[in-house]
């Protein structure tokens, strides 16, 4: 057991908190009130490395382990979680669905614009009527000789307006297994029948962009297939590991700057004739708070080191993303209520997190799902132990 | 970062296990309803080291370190609290004072036949007016002929009349303000005005020995001064913080059991034509069950890794206990839920669980002085982030 950062850890962390906090926190609030999502602060993220932190250096990318992009995603979550959503999404899912299962000529064609920012990367799997269940989808790809014809819509689309590149997900069999009839695709924006369509109006999250894609007749070249045919469903689920611990890293994130600003608002808030810090309500709750962040950041490094050793980390990376997102919605519950009337509005950043903190319970697997993804684990284990 | 136990701790781990499941384990239910104390196990556990683990072998001990020592509280707890809870009170509270404070004289005379597993520590602490509020000590000591003359009485003593030999807190100075002016002293048993209440009758960890403890005109010389004169106070604040990495490990110990039954019965019981574990309300609840455990056992791992190199741990103990204690009482609830009417009889074991870990959250500081600790460091810390600013 060895809890401590190598340097080059602790050079990301440092690299990417004081990034944040220099060019991103000046303009948080507004970007949050007025939707915008800034590309700048994504190219510029991605001078630093962060687009490709996952992708080898071959390919452009960093090369990092999955802790030192956690200990990236947390600083940026810290700040503006919106653009954690985005640059969660490029990294986990479409940089490493390319990583994984790109042939060389496909990984040479995108992996290097996406890890230098030029190409913003977006992943549709969601539709209107298969959320948690994912084979359902109906969006098709029909294969014409060399060209794939895709019908269908995608809903909550991260970067769906800006992306450069989507992977998306369709069905291109008719078999009775629903799961062997799935297929990823690399789709560049600019293909004839492709467009974007209307923009998500959120609770939260506003500086990232969320949106339907629609595809009407669209054709695609075949060579665009990622994988194989009907191996879609398969590549998906593989890359739900590392997208959950992308999201326990935002649920930390969002928590410890909750519990930051919930901490230096009771050291100057007087009533009664003290600092409301000197108030054990308050305490008990920056106690609790703090206490459940040490408990998620374990549980998550832990899935990252993990991870990076190899080894398979369903339940860890559920766990992890389980905790740390119901860590964030209280921590951000608790910071406003310590923030009182204040929590309530725009002036003080809380109200943000607060609002930012609810979508880490629900996307990339709802925390019901972490739960069955738990359970079916640990009752194959007791079962492969009884066999 | 590597979260994965050395070799040497796997192996550790795994002779602990086999002992707490082939040893304790098997008589657990009926000691818990007999309140006989296993000193047949306190001899075993002796014999393999596991009496004063994280002390050096000059000094009885076997030379571990915390992160053993909280594995090892942690398996014997999943067999049976009381053990658990006997082992942790004997090395936190009974040995460690005497490491930490003590001269070399009074490690050879104590500390090597405790943590040799000779004989049994004990801690006085508590009193029937002090209990979180530890400063407020009554029991007192005054100088007569080059001697000490203690009076008074301590409560919920852990092991306290088996003990061989116990620290307790006596005020020396009673003019000196609250917690200043209390001086730790080395009581051996039997001693001349030394005497034991009735063992207390408790809800959980029942085999046990919890003994109230009186003083009159105990007369000890000056050598049975533990540490310094007046500092007794700090003193036991210090020997509670390391306490509190083995409260937590206990707490995962009973939480795991209980744990263990509830997947493994989820999966025999069949209602509505099929093991309850199909059913998302029992996998939902075994699921948070996981989760919790994991967590606090990477807490208390955490804690004690950081004691073992010397690195500040305060806050971290407490968080430890706290949540770990939190999650034990929380996850045994649910196990005692998944057995249904099964559960709430003694033969499925988890509702002895149930009753050994609540006592977690109390003990060695209750969740709410958890609580207090961990936002005075939080906010000493705070404070000292704008003063940098």
């Amino acid at each position: 057991m060895n809890l401590e950062l190598t340097p080059e850890q602790q050079l990301i962390r440092d690299t990417a908190r004081e990034f944040a906090w220099r060019e991103l926190e000046p303009h948080a609030q507004q970007w949050d009130e007025q939707d915008i999502f800034p590309r700048h602060a994504f190219d510029r993220m991605a001078q630093l490395g962060f687009a490709g932190m996952l992708v080898p250096e071959e390919y452009g990318g960093v090369g990092a382990d999955t802790l030192s992009y956690v200990l990236m995603l947390e600083e940026i979550n810290r700040v503006v979680p919106a653009l954690g959503t985005v640059i969660s999404v490029h990294n986990s899912l479409v940089c490493g669905a390319l990583t994984m299962y790109g042939t060389e000529q496909q990984k040479r064609r995108y992996l290097p614009a996406l890890a230098t920012g030029e190409y913003l990367g977006a992943y549709a799997l969601s539709e209107a009527h298969a959320g948690s269940n994912p084979a359902a989808i109906r969006t098709s790809a029909v294969r014409r000789g060399d060209t794939y014809i895709i019908n269908g819509t995608k809903t909550w689309i991260t970067s769906g307006a800006s992306a450069e590149v989507v992977i998306l997900f369709a069905v291109t069999g008719e078999s009775d297994r629903p799961h062997d009839n799935i297929s990823a695709f690399i789709v560049p924006r600019g293909i004839p029948g492709f467009s974007v369509g209307k923009p998500e109006n959120k609770m939260g999250i506003h500086a990232s962009e969320t949106t339907q894609l629609v595809f009407e007749d669209a054709q695609l070249p075949a060579d665009h297939l990622l994988g194989e045919e009907g191996q879609g469903f398969r590549i998906a689920m593989s890359l739900l590991d590392g997208g959950r611990i992308g999201i326990a890293a935002q649920g930390v994130g969002i928590a410890r700057r909750c519990f930051d600003e919930a901490t230096a608002y009771s050291l100057q808030r007087e009533q009664f004739g003290v600092p409301i810090a000197e108030h054990q309500a308050i305490q008990f709750m920056l106690a609790d708070m703090a206490t459940g962040i040490s408990a998620a950041r374990l549980l998550l490094y832990r899935a990252a080191t993990m991870r990076d050793h190899g080894l398979k980390v369903s339940k860890e990376a559920a766990m992890a993303k389980l905790f740390a997102s119901e860590l964030a919605m209280k921590s951000a519950w608790a910071a406003v209520q310590i923030h009182g009337g204040y929590g309530y509005v725009k002036e003080y950043p809380v109200e943000r997190f607060f609002r930012d903190a609810k979508i880490t319970e629900i996307y990339e697997g709802t925390s019901q799902i972490q739960r069955m993804v738990i359970a079916s684990n640990l009752l194959k284990s007791l079962r492969g132990h009884t066999a | 970062m590597d979260f994965e136990l050395s070799d040497e701790h796997r192996l550790f781990r795994n002779t602990v296990r086999e002992f707490a499941e082939n040893e304790v384990a098997p008589g657990a239910m009926e000691r818990d309803k007999t309140h006989e104390f296993p000193f047949h196990l306190i001899e075993k556990m002796a014999s393999l080291g596991l009496m004063g683990i994280p002390f050096p072998e000059e000094y009885g001990g076997s030379g571990g370190d915390t992160l053993m020592y909280a594995i090892a509280v942690e398996e014997i707890s999943r067999a049976d609290g009381s053990l658990g809870l006997t082992l942790a009170a004997h090395t936190s509270l009974g040995c460690a004072p005497f490491y930490m404070f003590g001269t070399e004289q009074q490690k050879q005379k104590y500390l090597v036949p405790l943590a040799s597993g000779k004989m049994l520590g004990a801690f006085g602490l508590t009193e029937p007016q002090a209990g979180s509020d530890a400063g407020s000590t009554k029991t007192t000591a005054y100088r007569q002929n080059g001697q000490w003359v203690i009076n008074g009485s301590k409560l919920y003593m852990t092991s306290g009349r088996i003990a061989g030999v116990m620290v307790i807190t006596a005020k020396t100075d009673p003019e000196a303000p609250r917690t200043d002016g209390i001086t730790n002293f080395i009581i051996e048993n039997p001693t001349e005005g030394l005497s034991f209440g009735k063992d207390e009758d408790k809800m959980g960890l029942r085999s046990s020995i919890t003994s109230p403890v009186f003083f009159e005109n105990v007369r000890v010389p000056d050598d049975h001064i533990l540490g310094t004169p007046g500092e007794g106070f700090k003193q036991f604040l210090q020997v509670l913080d390391g306490g509190r990495i083995s409260i937590g490990a206990m707490a995962v110990g009973l939480g795991q059991a209980a744990f263990d039954a509830a997947l493994r019965y989820s999966n025999e019981r069949i209602q509505f034509g099929r093991p309850i574990s199909d059913f998302q309300a029992i996998q939902f609840m075994l699921a948070d069950m996981a989760m919790k455990l994991e967590a606090a056992r990477l807490l208390v791992y955490q804690a004690a890794w950081l004691k073992d190199r010397g690195k500040p741990y305060i806050k971290e103990a407490a968080m430890a206990k706290l949540f770990a204690s939190e999650v034990g009482e929380d996850v045994c609830h649910k196990a005692i839920q998944i057995h249904g009417g099964f559960g709430y009889i003694t033969e499925a074991q988890v509702e002895r669980y149930y009753r050994d870990v609540r006592l977690t959250e109390i003990g060695e500081g209750t969740s709410e002085i958890q609580r207090l600790v961990i936002a005075r460091e939080l906010l000493r810390e705070a404070r000292r982030a704008v003063a940098e600013v």
